[in-house]
């Protein structure tokens, strides 16, 4: 049992909760995850470690309710548990000097984006954030990402705050300008935004890092159930992952297995849908 | 008197047989196949042992029970002293007598099979195990010896790891489990299904380790939430028994799709999160109306009628030799057949198809014949070219094998493996690292359940003596 030590809404359904899972909590690095079992009979949700603090031993998730499992999650109030917090899993993010890197981050990516962006800051790099939403109130962590980046950027695409339109607009403008072109992007949010900037990027073939948020059940490598492709071959994303290279994904067959649960209706019709012998 | 009996009348009992569920109950339910034997049944089959001197069963047993003793137990209507030599050889009975293949083991070896047919072993062992658990307090509880104050970390809660706690914790060594997942039992909670092997019975087996202080840690992954350093720094010993969950891949085109499953996801879903099966459970899967499951091994065979107790019309087993050469159970592709399954024998899949709307719409197959006897003995399939044909189908299941699972291993560097990645181990489960021991599917690859025992077991002797020395 883990408890929930705080939760706080950031965001139009999106929650930040910090709970407490020591052994996580000393072991994790940025750009891993943990799997959450609110309950029995509950689904086992991946959610990236935001943030940790060893001495006290809590962890830092952000946690976005799209459907019936985050909003268990979320509902859980302080004070109250998680059945069942493990990790961490995935690999850590490849921290590197790159020089000049552009951080973007899409919705609860930013969240997901936050601590990588805060290790690529204290390895030395000149971190410039994009943050992605779809309005003002969905913008999250601007403060806490100043507080690391050179410059944040922000877009909107209502124009209800900073530029309207897509990151990468905010991007294009980066890369067009050989002073502040980067060296390395790293873009994490939904799978349509990463493979716009992975596009953006690949003409130049600037280095662009995503991270990968497939259907997970044990976290472990055991059920393949995560598996994406790469560069043609089939990768484990929960184990290989879930950063990879993003010039090398087939994002359309990772946002085609997405939908795979999306509709139970959509399924149901299939099921009864006749197939031809 | 049972006692008095001659073997003439022995050898005039004909074998018993198990009372199922009928195939048109069961083939839509979860319920349990074998009901298990009455008393009178079990009495009347123990009576058919002649107790031979040169006990040709215990040598096929992988771990020695000692089959005709508590066979005699059994004929004398002895329950308790049953029970208590079963228990002694083989710490989790009631799931021996449920999976082990006793066809090609104990019973394959009693003398009573050279001319007729063999004792039913396992279903008298199964019996005992199951009366000692309603019957635990008649038993009584074992009473530990004195702590000795070792304490020994154990990664992995499948048999292999339940057995060496039980017998760790029966020396009086502190043990505690750990275990990745968020529930116990390894394969036999996560894979076996319930209508093979009921999950109280796992709980049962939990429960009676945990009243002897043996502490079973989930949602701990060795290799990522501790490191196997880390265990070897705070315990005195560390056995590992992290089984061999890697989904092998096909590697044929539209593998991606989906509707497309490994037999571990397939199952991890069904049996650990409850899903198609309780209406509580949140964890979706698609159920299919035409399954494919590839492969023919137990594995497949629990994916196949899985597929038929969720609703499928067709479940069908793709597997491309013939069915003498199928390594599952005779028991379970009997009963498989019984409930409707398909088997398209000497058929290989080549591609899995799709409508190009994302999902899967057909299996493509070719015919296979049998060449030549390959490295296993077993004779090769070889394509027939031309014969390519489509079987239609919205869920396939890949149930070929598994693989050794790096998660650990890639943590432990100084760890010997060999070339398929399984940890190194002498007979006593012994590694090349000093206090570290290993096995079940983690040295063996996919082996059984009575083997992962078997490893638990020589294991804990070993680490007991390793610390007292
Ligand atoms: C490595 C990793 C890290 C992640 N980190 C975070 C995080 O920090 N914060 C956060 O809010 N989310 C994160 N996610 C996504 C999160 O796991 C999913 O949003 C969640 O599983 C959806 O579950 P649900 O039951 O609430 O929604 P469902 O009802 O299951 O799904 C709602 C809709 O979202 C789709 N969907 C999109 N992604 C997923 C997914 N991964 N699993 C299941 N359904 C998905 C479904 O198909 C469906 O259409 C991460 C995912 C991965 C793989
Ligand atoms: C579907 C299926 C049907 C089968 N049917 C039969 C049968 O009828 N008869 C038979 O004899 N055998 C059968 N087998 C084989 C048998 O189940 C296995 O040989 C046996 O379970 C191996 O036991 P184990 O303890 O080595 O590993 P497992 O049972 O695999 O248990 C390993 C445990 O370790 C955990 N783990 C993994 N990695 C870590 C880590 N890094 N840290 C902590 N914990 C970890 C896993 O989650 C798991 O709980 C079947 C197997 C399958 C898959
Ligand atoms: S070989 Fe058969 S008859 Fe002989 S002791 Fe064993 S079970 Fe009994
Ligand atoms: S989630 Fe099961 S293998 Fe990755």
């Amino acid at each position: 049992m883990f408890e929930v030590v705080s939760n706080d809404i950031l965001a139009p359904s999106l929650h930040r909760m910090v709970v407490r899972a020591p052994r996580v909590a000393a072991s994790r690095k940025p750009g891993q995850f943990v799997i959450v079992r609110s309950a029995p009979e509950e689904e086992r949700i991946p959610l990236t470690i935001g943030d940790a603090d060893n001495a006290v031993g809590t962890i830092t998730l952000f946690v976005q309710a799209i459907g019936a499992s985050t909003r268990t999650i979320v509902a859980t109030p302080v004070g109250g548990f998680l059945r069942d917090v493990a990790g961490p899993l995935g690999l850590p993010t490849h921290i590197e000097q790159w020089g000049r890197v552009a951080c973007i981050g899409g919705g609860v990516g930013t969240a997901v984006l936050y601590p990588l962006a805060k290790a690529l800051a204290e390895a030395g790099n000149d971190v410039t954030t994009i943050i992605g939403g779809r309005a003002d109130a969905f913008i999250i962590l601007k403060h806490e990402l100043s507080a690391i980046s050179k410059e944040v950027l922000i877009t909107t695409e209502d124009g209800s705050m900073g530029r309207k339109g897509f990151v990468t607009a905010a991007l294009a403008d980066l890369m067009a300008d050989p002073a502040t072109c980067p060296q390395a992007v790293f873009a994490i949010g939904p799978v349509p935004m990463m493979r716009a900037v992975t596009e953006l990027t690949r003409p130049q073939g600037i280095t662009t890092i995503v991270s990968l948020n497939p259907i997970m059940i044990d976290g472990t490598g055991m059920c393949g159930g995560c598996r994406v492709l790469v560069e043609g071959e089939p990768r484990f994303a929960c184990v290989d992952g879930p950063e990879f290279d993003g010039h090398k994904v087939d994002f359309e067959n990772l946002f085609d297995r997405l939908s795979t649960y999306r509709s139970h209706e959509a399924a149901n019709c299939r099921l009864n849908r006749q197939v031809q012998p | 008197m049972t006692t008095t009996m001659t073997t003439r009348e022995r050898l005039a009992i004909g074998r018993v047989r198990m009372p199922e569920l009928a195939a048109t109950v069961r083939s839509s339910n979860f319920e349990e196949v074998n009901r298990g034997l009455g008393s009178d049944d079990a009495l009347r089959e123990a009576q058919r042992c002649i107790q031979c001197k040169n006990r040709q069963c215990v040598e096929g047993c992988p771990v020695g029970v000692s089959i005709p003793e508590f066979i005699g137990r059994v004929a004398e209507n002895d329950l308790a002293g049953a029970a208590r030599i079963l228990r002694y050889d083989n710490a989790l009975p009631a799931v021996c007598g449920r999976v082990c293949p006793q066809e090609t083991q104990c019973e394959a070896k009693c003398v009573r099979g050279i001319k007729g047919e063999a004792v039913a072993i396992g279903y008298l062992e199964r019996f005992v195990a199951d009366w000692a658990m309603e019957n635990a307090i008649q038993l009584g509880m074992e009473k530990p010896p004195p702590p000795t104050g070792k304490r020994i970390a154990i990664a992995g809660c499948g048999p292999a790891g339940l057995t060496a706690a039980g017998e760790l914790a029966r020396l009086g060594h502190g043990v505690v489990i750990f275990e990745a997942l968020h529930d116990t039992g390894g394969v036999l909670r996560y894979g076996i299904p319930e209508f093979r092997l009921p999950k109280a019975i796992i709980d049962a087996e939990v429960d009676r380790l945990r009243a002897m202080d043996v502490e079973i840690e989930c949602n701990v992954i060795i290799g990522k939430t501790l490191t196997l350093a880390q265990l070897r720094q705070k315990f005195d010993a560390v056995f590992i028994a992290n089984g061999a969950g890697l989904p092998t891949m096909l590697n044929i085109p539209g593998e991606n799709l989906k509707g497309v499953y490994s037999a571990n996801e397939y199952l991890t879903r069904i049996n650990l999160m409850g899903a198609g099966r309780r209406a509580e459970a949140a964890t979706p899967i698609i159920k299919g109306r035409n399954v494919a499951v590839i492969g023919g091994g137990n594995t497949a065979m629990d994916c196949v009628r899985t597929a038929r107790r969720l609703g499928a019309e067709r479940a069908m087993i793709i597997y491309r030799r013939s069915e003498a050469e199928m390594p599952a159970r005779v028991e379970e592709i009997k009963h498989a057949k019984e409930e409707g399954v398909e088997f398209l024998m000497l058929t290989a899949p080549v591609a899995i198809l799709s409508e190009n709307d994302g999902w899967v719409a057909a299996l493509r197959c070719r015919h296979m014949e049998l060449g030549e006897p390959d490295a296993s003995g077993r004779r090769k399939p070889v394509p027939v070219e031309g014969t390519e044909y489509d079987i239609p189908a919205d869920v396939v299941v890949n149930a070929v094998g598994t693989g050794a699972n790096p998660l650990l291993t890639a943590t432990a560097p100084d760890l010997a493996l060999n070339k398929w990645g399984n940890i190194v181990a002498d007979e006593s489960g012994l590694t090349n690292l000093a206090g570290v021991f290993a096995g079940g599917d983690i040295v063996r690859g996919g082996a059984t359940v009575i083997l992962a025992m078997g490893d638990g077991k020589q294991a804990a002797a070993a680490i007991s003596a390793f610390l007292v020395s």
